[in-house]
């Protein structure tokens, strides 16, 4: 090919790109501008939307019953974000010092549950925690317990869902980052005199701390909306967010109101990632490409 | 010479490589020890042994007359300065070099005094805010040592320190690290594949060679005296001649070689007559003639190579062992394929691998 011909050729490349943007155009931010536009109007008597512009669906976010739905989802992403950091960091900082075949394998073994759908994986969850299930069997079993615990339904039986269906994304975002880092420079820290806890706390925590932050966001946003985990395993006592807008949109059918409600849930999560970007200075999610 | 440094019997495996084998020295007060080897001779991994950031498989090691052999890295009074500067990027300049202090948590306004003699001495002041990324090679470096020497360590471990800088600043900083040396008195083990670096710098050499010491001894000692062919070739660019000898008489042994009959003295080791032996004679000190006298070995010109004011004549002796002899200036006598005599001097002819 010719130095001519390739020129042509990049000069076309802009004509390529326009469906690309007219996909996102038309699929993405149309709908977006299409509810925030929704989350200013009322809702129609018997169905449908009132073109009347009104803030009442922002002001009915801070009723009581709402606003709970708010702080229990808060709470309950908080607490799954706190212990997948808790469990994913040791295991994903670990697995970045295994061998080349021990990352292979152990990847593998986080990645697999992936492969089925994690709805059918939370019936799984089911088995183990509903009454007499494997859990009480084992407990009982055990001589632990002497009646059923009636785990299931409960708020720890979500929170178990929540972080069984969220840890991988900890777990990779924390190995990706320390996949990454200079061994020696705990080496170096070890070496001017730090104990193992000094270097951790002085060199690999900060070094590590992209990573830990994007597993937190990485954790922290869906866990803000993953309605069916409260319902198949909170048995519908648990109102999340997620499961208010899903209620509002598909039962109530107030959708002036939902569209309120996820633009709030938007600004939230935009929150964290520009908090998480002001931190890291990284443009990116580490782990997430 | 008080020892400050000793390593005992030190052996150490990574699977199945035997990466060393036996290794033992004193380090005396102040001493400036160079390990000298190629790569993957197992320097690096002494190194790491001092520190302890690895631990021998068999053996002690004694820092001050203590077996610190099983005290972790930060329990032992000695400092390293990493191959890649190893500086903690998310530290500044000061940072960095007050680590190793705060750690200890010594006190705020003596750290801030010992930060600041550390960046004089290694001439950095002024560069207490800068981070690592907006340094250059020869920066880092300079606080890579100043991070090291602000602790005032025993002995300081040093792991090719001036392998990625360029050849002039290379230069510079030999000449400087080894002022600095002298001037805190502190002991210095030093690793390099370069041989020019380690005579330069050391008080002693220790050539090393798939895990053992070949050589241990001063610069004069390892470059003239080579106990072995490899330090002869890896020190001193030897040639090396094979013959056996024919007699020794007054502390000098004749050698007959393919072309012709060498001599050499003898010394610490006695060959016996009839022995096949080596020897080694580096380049300056073999002479060129064109006719035959008493002693010399029968050899053809191949080639002649001109560069930085030497003259390099690649020559082949009968046997087939090739034979570089260098000289300043340019001599145009010799012609490429000619037949010539080369000899030297006995007490050039070193006998090698006794």
């Amino acid at each position: 090919m010719t130095i001519k011909s390739r020129k042509k050729n990049k000069s076309n490349l802009w004509y390529g790109v326009i469906p690309l943007y007219l996909f996102t155009l038309t699929f993405v931010c149309g709908p977006l501008i299409y509810m925030l536009v929704l989350s200013f109007l009322s809702r129609a008597e018997v169905w449908g939307v009132e073109k009347v512009f009104t803030l009442s669906n922002y002001i009915k976010i801070f009723e009581p019953v709402y606003f709970n739905t708010f702080i229990e989802s808060l709470k309950l992403a908080l607490l799954t974000t706190a212990i997948t950091l808790l469990v994913g960091y040791p295991f994903g900082y670990f697995m970045a010092k295994l061998s080349s075949r021990g990352k292979k394998v152990m990847m593998l073994l986080v990645i697999v549950p992936f492969w089925t759908n994690a709805l059918i994986r939370m019936y799984g969850w089911i088995i183990i925690f509903r009454s007499n299930g494997l859990l009480d069997k084992l407990l009982m079993g055990l001589g632990l317990t002497d009646k059923p615990l009636k785990l299931l339904y409960s708020f720890p039986a979500v929170l178990v869902g929540m972080v069984y269906a969220l840890l991988p994304f900890m777990i990779l975002a924390i190995y990706s980052v320390s996949e990454k880092l200079d061994w020696s420079l705990v080496e170096a820290a070890r070496d001017l005199g730090a104990t193992r806890l000094q270097a951790f706390l002085t060199i690999t925590i900060k070094l590590t701390l992209p990573g830990i932050l994007s597993g937190v966001v990485l954790v922290f946003i869906p866990s803000m909306g993953l309605f069916f985990i409260a319902d198949i395993l909170g048995g519908g006592k648990f109102m999340l967010v997620g499961n208010l807008i899903r209620d509002q949109v598909i039962t109530t059918r107030n959708w002036p109101f939902a569209s309120a409600l996820s633009v709030l849930l938007m600004i939230l999560t935009s929150l964290i990632i520009w908090i998480y970007r002001r931190v890291t200075h990284v443009k990116d999610l580490e782990g997430l490409v | 010479m008080d020892t400050i440094l000793e390593l005992r019997n030190i052996t150490k495996s990574f699977g199945k490589t035997e990466v060393l084998k036996d290794i033992s020295i004193q380090i005396g007060k102040g001493e400036f020890l160079t390990l000298l080897g190629p790569s993957g001779c197992g320097k690096t991994t002494i190194l790491r042994i001092i520190a302890g950031l690895e631990e021998p498989d068999g053996g002690r090691v004694f820092l001050n007359g203590v077996d610190v052999t099983e005290a972790e890295p930060n329990k032992r009074d000695v400092n390293t300065v990493f191959q890649n500067y190893a500086l903690f990027p998310h530290m500044n300049v000061e940072d960095n070099i007050a680590y190793g202090l705060r750690i200890r948590k010594t006190d705020k306004k003596e750290i801030a005094a010992r930060v600041a003699q550390a960046l004089e001495l290694v001439q950095l002041s002024g560069y207490n805010k800068r981070y690592p990324h907006e340094l250059s090679g020869g920066q880092k470096q300079r606080v890579a040592i100043a991070r090291a020497i602000v602790n005032n360590p025993k002995v300081l471990l040093l792991d090719e320190p001036l392998g990625a800088l360029d050849l002039q600043l290379r230069r510079q900083m030999q000449m400087e690290l080894k002022r600095l040396q002298k001037r805190l008195g502190i002991t210095f083990v030093y690793i390099t594949h370069d041989q020019e670096e380690a005579i330069n710098m050391s008080d002693r050499i220790a050539v090393m060679r798939d895990g053992v010491f070949e050589q241990i001894g001063t610069p004069a000692q390892v470059y003239d005296l080579p106990k072995t062919s490899y330090v002869a070739e890896f020190v001193g660019n030897a040639n090396l001649i094979h013959g056996r000898t024919i007699e020794i008489k007054d502390g000098v042994a004749s050698i007959e070689a393919a072309g012709g009959l060498v001599k050499a003295t003898v010394r610490d080791k006695q060959p016996v007559p009839g022995m096949e032996v080596t020897l080694a004679v580096r380049s300056e000190n073999i002479k060129l003639y064109t006719c035959s006298s008493q002693t010399g070995i029968k050899c053809r010109l191949k080639e002649i190579s001109f560069a930085g004011g030497m003259q390099k004549i690649f020559l082949q002796l009968e046997d087939g062992t090739e034979v570089v002899s260098s000289s300043l200036g340019m001599n145009l006598a010799f012609e490429p394929n000619s037949e010539l005599y080369m000899s030297f001097d006995a007490n050039h002819g070193v006998l090698v691998d006794l």
